[in-house]
């Protein structure tokens, strides 16, 4: 039994050894808007923070979260920059979106003006293969409205 | 009134005649321009379920029970089963199913490519069911596969019939020509590479086969699965409300529809069929590689005499021979053309559609030859381009429906004439140029597609169709046409689709065909609903119909009277009014296609044989725009697929054995947001006048098909460098920069041998 802090909200759950962070947000706690689309780190749909830092969850065991405060899109819902993405036309399918945001949260919380090339500095670990990507550049601009 | 009609189906440039069952087209188009809302930007209606992760998509679908399963691919491009035992593997801890060649008609004992299916598990999770395979006792005898498409070539190892086409004379136009130029030009297999993988979740409701999968078409599953498990088709019921990407490669039920329709079947539990990132890129489709040897001729004032070429698409071990040649005989005014088209059979994966399948690879070509015989006639590449502009289609001799090529070419105007600008930012190491490309495609649409409209007493509309919105936006622009046409705030539309048993018959979201074809019934089932609210607004309010019209949201009379339309819809009370509407049929003789042009500014160290593409400006004739948000999403990313296309995607297999090399994102190079140029976007915005009730065409494929053409036209007009082959690696560059200096030196030693 293992406790994980999600959102602000604690979990107690039966994890088998090896279980990555992602099947335990999908699978265990029924958080699917964390996709996972490689399964190995390479694409970026399945970011979430710890601490406020973005890592890919389909490769950190969940195991190893410890203490650290998960946040995943679903504890992102109201955050501007949702809306930035939406008005901004910054999402196609949207399989990749909960990732591209959560990357992008964590950029503006450090960079809450962030120029181009930091934007696409930090997010060029985000594929997204309707490439939408001059949409988010526009978003994360423009994420305070 | 119903009509059945004897027409022509165009899906992809692949032509069918069938029967139709048609209604007419009775409502006039809008005057062109912007609408209230139709032709006005409009955020996606689903934008903030999917930003917020709310969305459920086929991989999130999970219902109780419901088992995984893995399945067993051959790892050999050619071999037989000896022996094969799934006794341990079923046996296993947490496995619940176990498959093979005899219970489902998918797996195969004589595997043709690598990836093939051969057998396949059934568990209480998805690591029980991949350790199960490992315990699948099985023995191949290996064989050698055939993968190089020449030799196919020449043993007729075919998938389809080779296709012969000449109009004219080619000879008599090679005579006439003042100048010939040859080649042979490359394209590489690329893969789809949709972020949500192929997969599906099957179960058994009664005696109903339940599907949820990821698709670009839900009848097409719903047909395809019936047909091949002789069921009724009303017994299949399809499911896609939220899909993560097609491209082309979800239009069919796939192996793994079947495979957890048999696993569902032998274990009574709903099961999820889904493939792995590898998977996907072994086995799920791809755009074939192709060879293309072409002669191009023209006379001194540029008019093209003679146009020739040779393809060979290496299709795979079954597939189809996409229209590499289309360009070639479409977007030109020549007299003289041949084509001549092979489907190579290869012991390869399967090709699939891909995003305007055919014409992105033979553009590549086509437009590349152009500039050389432009380089070589010493003509503007622009104006050679006007000069053979075709004023008729001269494949089938008909006149188009719209074409507003030129309209097109005047509005490249000043991005071309950025080039001297540009070649002046060149440097020593950075050399700059600027290119372009022309692009023909199809992208009319056609019936059948029917769509309803409910309207409740709270004056609410809902859109209900079975289409599928695959992330181009459809769903927004339905909800658009229905409220410009009912004269409701869009806000008061919602559209229900997805689902093969709660809506009418749909296209498929592939071909750019789902807004020509959905759009204009969408806008019939409106104007039937708009008709029975006037009907009933003129007998509650005791006037005639046709002084009343229904405006942002108000019932209104021509003198002057408005009432809410709640007041109206609300004598209703829990009933509801039904609007249906269907999709007329196309223009009787004449041909639909779509028109553009893209130019593009590139930067290359000629040292390290690095390209940059600074700057891509793209114009579009695609009829009526719709949403010109959603619109330029879709030229923005078709622009940054046809991006990686050119410079950095490529599907390797092992020569000897015929492995794919690159199966993971970190292999395959994708574009990422640092590779994105600067991306100019604009449209004719013309309405086709005689294309349906709206006028409007499809967008989704045009804009990746003149892209590679263009850079790689940029890249000769920077540095005099001949680019014939695709992805434009830095190998690549140097290989052409240093055959152009080869040339330029053997120039100058005639020169100098002359003087």
């Amino acid at each position: 039994m293992i406790e994980l802090s999600v959102n602000g909200q604690s979990h107690e759950l039966e994890a088998p050894v090896g279980r990555t962070l992602a099947e335990a947000l999908r699978l265990d706690l029924g958080l699917t808007g964390t996709k996972v689309a490689c399964g190995e780190g390479h694409c970026g749909a399945c970011t979430v923070q710890l601490d406020g830092v973005p890592i890919l969850s389909c490769i950190t065991l969940v195991h190893t979260v410890g203490r650290r405060q998960v946040t995943t899109i679903e504890g992102l819902a109201e955050h501007p920059l949702v809306d930035a993405f939406v008005r901004a036309d910054a999402l196609q399918c949207g399989f990749c979106t909960p990732g591209q945001i959560v990357s992008a949260a964590a950029l503006v919380e450090t960079r809450p003006e962030p120029t181009s090339d930091e934007i696409r500095h930090a997010m060029s670990g985000n594929l997204c293969r309707c490439g939408t990507y001059p949409r988010i550049e526009e978003a994360v601009l423009s994420w305070q409205g | 009134m119903a009509r059945l009609i004897r027409t022509e189906k165009e899906v992809e440039g692949r032509y069918s005649e069938q029967w139709i069952v048609v209604e007419e087209d009775v409502l006039e188009q809008w005057p062109a321009g912007p609408r209230g809302i139709v032709g006005r930007p409009a955020r996606r209606l689903d934008g903030l379920e999917r930003a917020r992760g709310q969305a459920v998509y086929t991989a999130d679908f999970s219902p109780p029970g419901m088992l995984h399963s893995a399945v067993l691919r051959s790892p050999h491009a050619r071999a037989r089963v000896k022996n094969l035992d799934l006794t341990r593997a079923r046996t296993a801890a947490g496995v619940r199913g176990a498959i093979g060649p005899e219970d489902c008609h998918v797996l195969v004992r004589e595997p043709s490519f690598q990836g093939a299916p051969v057998a396949a598990v059934a568990a209480d999770s998805a690591e029980r069911a991949k350790e199960a395979l490992e315990l699948v006792e099985i023995e191949w005898e290996v064989l050698e596969p055939l993968l190089d498409p020449d030799e196919a070539v020449r043993r007729e190892s075919f998938v389809d019939e080779p296709r012969y086409y000449t109009r004219g004379d080619i000879d008599r136009g090679l005579a006439e020509a003042d100048v010939v130029v040859e080649g042979e030009y490359r394209t590489q297999t690329v893969l789809h590479n949709a972020m949500e993988t192929h997969q599906s979740v099957c179960r058994w409701e009664g005696d109903t086969l339940e599907i949820y999968t990821s698709t670009q078409y839900i009848w097409g599953v719903r047909d395809e699965v019936a047909d091949a498990l002789a069921l009724p088709r009303d017994k299949v019921r399809v499911v896609c409300n939220f899909m993560g990407g097609g491209f082309g490669a979800k239009n069919s039920p796939g192996d793994y529809t079947f495979i957890a329709v048999a696993l569902a079947g032998q274990t009574g539990a709903p099961v999820h069929c889904a493939l792995s990132r590898r998977e996907e890129n072994v086995a799920s489709g791809n755009r074939n590689s192709t060879i293309q040897r072409l002669v191009a001729g023209a006379r001194a004032d540029g008019t093209l005499t003679a146009l020739s070429g040779e393809y060979v698409n290496a299709i795979g071990w079954y597939g189809f021979s996409g229209p590499t040649y289309g360009p070639m005989e479409m977007l030109y005014d020549c007299e003289n053309v041949r084509t001549t088209s092979y489907g190579a059979k290869l012991n390869s994966p399967p090709n699939a559609a891909f995003r305007a399948p055919g014409f992105v690879e033979g553009t590549f070509g086509l437009e590349c030859i152009l500039d050389e015989l432009a380089a070589k006639l010493d003509l503007d590449p622009l104006e050679l381009r006007r000069r053979n502009h075709a004023d008729h289609d001269l494949v089938e001799g008909r006149p188009f429906s719209s074409k507003n090529l030129l309209d097109c070419y005047e509005m490249a105007e000043p991005h071309w004439e950025r080039r001297e600008a540009v070649r002046a930012r060149s440097d020593d190491v950075w050399k700059r140029g600027v290119g372009l490309a022309s692009q023909v495609w199809y992208g009319g649409g056609g019936p059948p597609s029917y769509a309803w409209i409910r309207v409740g007493s709270d004056g609410r509309a809902a859109v209900v169709t079975a289409m599928q919105d695959i992330g181009t936006g459809t769903r927004t622009v339905m909800a658009q046409i229905a409220a410009e046409e009912l004269g409701v705030p869009l806000s008061h539309v919602r559209v229900e689709l997805g689902d093969s048993a709660r809506g009418p018959f749909a296209t498929l979201s592939a071909g750019s065909s789902t807004t020509p074809s959905m759009g204009p019934a969408v806008r019939a089932a409106a104007a039937d609903a708009k008709r029975q609210i006037i009907e009933i607004a003129a007998q509650r309010y005791e006037l005639e119909e046709r002084v009343l019209d229904i405006k942002d949201g108000e019932v209104i009379s021509a003198d002057g009277g408005s009432w809410p339309l709640e007041e109206v819809t609300g004598l209703l009370g829990d009933a509801q009014i039904l609007g249906k509407g269907a999709r007329g049929p196309n223009p009787t003789g004449m041909r639909v296609l779509t028109f553009g042009i893209q130019v593009a500014e590139v930067a290359i160290d000629i040292e390290t044989g690095e390209v940059r593409v600074e700057r891509i400006a793209a114009i579009h004739d695609v009829g009526r725009i719709i949403n010109p948000l959603g619109a330029q999403s879709q030229v923005e990313g078709g622009i940054i697929q046809g991006l990686g296309h050119t410079l950095s995607e490529e599907r390797l297999l092992d020569p000897q054995t015929g492995a794919t090399l690159t199966q993971t994102l970190d292999s395959y190079k994708l574009p990422t947001i640092a590779d994105v140029p600067e991306i100019v976007c604009e449209f004719v915005d013309k309405p086709d006048e005689h294309l349906t009730n709206l006028g409007s065409k499809g967008l989704g494929e045009p804009p990746i098909i003149p892209t590679a053409a263009a850079i790689a036209n940029a890249i000769r007009d920077a540095t005099g460098a001949e680019i014939h082959s695709l992805p434009i690696t830095r190998e690549e560059m140097l290989r052409a920069l240093r055959e152009a200096e080869e040339r330029r030196r053997a120039r100058e030693q005639v020169g100098a041998a002359q003087a």
